[in-house]
């Protein structure tokens, strides 16, 4: 049997400035938040930051998501596509400067 | 037309070619309820959601098609889950459409209120709460596609009782749900699989519920032949190729013969097909086929690199890959692998000690086995049992074999059973079970005895949670806690008293023959074998163990009484 996938609160804390971020297009239907992390969190990944946004007349969302790399991701985005209502998943990295814009707004 | 939402759902139904459906109607699903009882559609009514679950799975397991049960809300969804998280553990599409409070009393503790989408997140492909009857065309057609398409699996339709009575206008329905077609792969891929092979000296073939699910069965054994590759299946693969093919070399895994898992121990490319490598199928993952490049064809993308790494990874339908495949791989007698797989075969057989003896372990499998007609089905319940019977039971062809393997749900056998005969009436089901496994969902013989349904159960008694007992015999030190029944019905009084004919092996001067009589007359009947506790499932790996250590019977059964 292969080791447990070592808890994520052992993994470096994602902030802003670190992480991979990843940007979701789905459709916007009020189980999918519950899908996407739900999928996170049963496997003790965490999500350390969250932003969704309605996109054009509101059938689809984007999902911004800043995870912890780590040697699972990979596996976990493929299960992610998975999801009947997630259309695509990506790692955006060029959107780090809207989570530091939204951080500065928060404090 | 004008219709309700129960009214439209039973018209999907009917429109997804639906003719069984199992369930148990309550408060929130009797509109349903009401509309099915003016259908052609046959119900049959369980006595536990979670038998109409498995009903379901079997009619899903025996057919290839998705089935359908009904349950109610709160209690209802509940017992229903364990056979919908079991159905998503081994891939088997089923759409269990629950009745679900009124729209307006959601969220405010009503009678039979639970949070049915929200628990059956993980365990289902997908699941839908119905917001109006307007999306059930939609949400039906699309609960249909999604269990049957890419890798089959359950899907739950929630539906709030005035969703059920909400009277909608219906231009026209739709028509019945197709698959999605399966994932596209690159021909390169395929050739570098095929490269593999071709210079592989001692390849392996790993047919898993993949081969059976795609019906790719066939393309497997054409593929095998062509190129002299030992088979090997997991639990759900059984049935992929025939047991007395001359190239197949039996099941892997904890319990597998031992040169099953010394073969796959040697090995110096492994072509899983249909597989997702799980731990009882591999033992220690790193220590699985130590020497191989592996191929990986699955038609979940997920799978792939998910517990190894394959060298060829390809999301496929195992049929579409097997096929595209056997043109680039050059015939090959491989006369010193095969060879060497013989002797292995030889020298660490299969070992099924009292296979003459009608009232042992392996004696009744193989007894009722040569009974049985060889189109028999044949349904598990979990624990040694289901080991001797993958052991010992000759299977010829895919779903002929109905087991809990994923998540090893004891409870299964019965209504799994049931569902089988409903699919295929006019064929024999044999059910053995054991006696903890039977009591986990006994009701259901009422259902069977309602049915009149051909099911033939093997009861192997030894009035224990066996393979609790030998794993605590065998890693905790035979401290017996817990694992032992002290109470022991007669399970024949029971089924007799359920109006289900029984028999006692134990107490029939020739068991052999009175097997051959219960099996041979129609309609369901109940056979109790007294087996003793000590009875071990062997070889066996240690859980967390590599498959070369397996455990044999002769020395760790030394000191037992």
């Amino acid at each position: 049997m292969p080791a447990l996938p070592e808890p994520d609160a052992h993994e470096r804390p994602a902030v802003p400035g670190r992480g991979t971020i990843l940007r979701l297009r789905v459709r916007n239907h009020f189980g999918v938040m519950t899908h996407v992390c739900s999928l996170f969190s049963r496997r003790a990944f965490n999500l350390d930051a969250i932003a969704c946004l309605p996109l054009g007349a509101g059938a689809e969302s984007v999902v911004l998501l800043i995870v912890n790399e780590s040697e699972r991701l990979d596996q976990l985005l493929r299960q992610l596509t998975k999801l009947e209502d997630v259309i695509e998943v990506n790692r955006a990295p060029e959107l780090r400067r809207t989570f530091e814009a939204m951080a500065r707004n928060l404090e | 037309m004008k219709l309700t939402g129960a009214e439209l759902i039973i018209r999907l139904l009917e429109r997804n070619g639906i003719s069984v459906v199992a369930g148990i109607p309550g408060g929130a699903n009797l509109p349903l309820y009401d509309a099915l009882g003016a259908s052609t559609i046959r119900h049959v009514l369980a006595r536990h959601e979670q038998g109409a679950g498995f009903v379901a799975q079997g009619m899903a397991r025996v057919s290839g098609r998705p089935a359908v049960c009904f349950g109610t809300s709160g209690p209802g969804a509940t017992n229903l889950l364990t056979a919908i998280a079991d159905a998503k553990l081994d891939s088997i599409p089923i759409v269990a459409i629950t009745g679900q409070v009124p729209r307006a009393m959601i969220g405010t503790d009503a009678f039979q209120e639970i949070d049915t989408y929200g628990l059956s997140v993980p365990i289902t492909k997908h699941n839908f709460l119905v917001r109006s009857a307007r999306d059930l065309p939609r949400v039906i057609t699309d609960a249909f596609r999604i269990a049957m398409s890419g890798r089959p699996g359950p899907v739950v339709v929630d539906v709030p009782k005035d969703v059920q009575t909400e009277v909608v206008e219906i231009a026209a329905m739709p028509e019945a749900a197709r698959p999605d077609p399966p994932p596209s792969f690159s021909a390169d891929e395929i050739a570098r699989a095929a490269a593999l092979i071709n210079q592989a000296k001692c390849p392996m073939l790993l047919a898993g519920a993949g081969v059976i699910a795609a019906g790719a069965a066939p393309d497997l054994v054409r593929l095998a032949e062509k190129a002299s590759i030992p088979v090997a299946a997991t639990l759900l693969g059984l049935g992929a190729m025939r047991h007395d093919h001359p190239l197949f070399f039996g099941m892997v895994g904890m319990h597998a013969a031992r040169f099953t898992n010394l073969l796959l121990d040697e090995c110096d490319l492994l072509i899983g097909v249909g597989v997702r490598f799980d731990d009882r199928a591999t033992g220690k993952a790193s220590e699985f086929c130590p020497h191989a490049a592996i191929v990986h064809v699955d038609i979940d993308a997920s799978e792939l690199g998910k517990i190894k790494d394959p060298c060829v990874g390809i999301a496929a339908d195992a049929g579409e890959a097997l096929r595209a495949l056997e043109p680039l791989v050059v015939e090959n007698p491989r006369a010193e692998w095969l060879n060497h797989a013989r002797t292995l075969r030889t020298r660490y057989p299969l070992l099924l000690p009292g296979a003459d003896d009608p009232i042992r372990p392996y004696g009744i499998v193989r007894h009722a086995a040569a009974m049985l007609p060889a189109d028999a089905i044949v349904a598990t319940d979990v624990g040694q049992h289901q080991m001797w019977v993958a052991q010992a039971y000759p299977f010829n062809h895919p779903r002929q074999w109905l087991t809990s393997g994923g998540l090893g749900t004891m409870g299964f056998g019965l209504p799994a059973a049931i569902g089988a005969a409903l699919a295929a009436p006019n064929r024999t089901v044999a059910c053995f079970s054991g006696d903890g496994s039977l009591l986990m969902n006994l009701q259901e013989l009422a259902t069977a005895a309602e049915e009149e349904v051909n099911v033939k159960i093997i009861l192997l008694n030894n009035s224990h949670l066996g393979l609790v007992r030998q794993q605590q015999q065998l890693f905790y030190g035979r401290r017996f806690c817990a694992s032992r029944f002290v109470a022991q019905p007669d399970f024949a009084a029971i089924a007799r008293a359920f109006g289900i004919a029984a028999i006692d092996l134990g107490e029939t001067p020739d068991p052999a023959a009175a097997l051959a009589k219960a099996i041979a007359r129609p309609g369901p009947c109940l056979m109790n074998v007294p087996i003793a506790a000590e009875e071990n499932v062997y070889p066996m790996v240690p859980p967390g163990g590599a498959n070369r250590e397996m455990i044999d019977g002769d020395s760790s059964d030394a000191g037992l009484a």
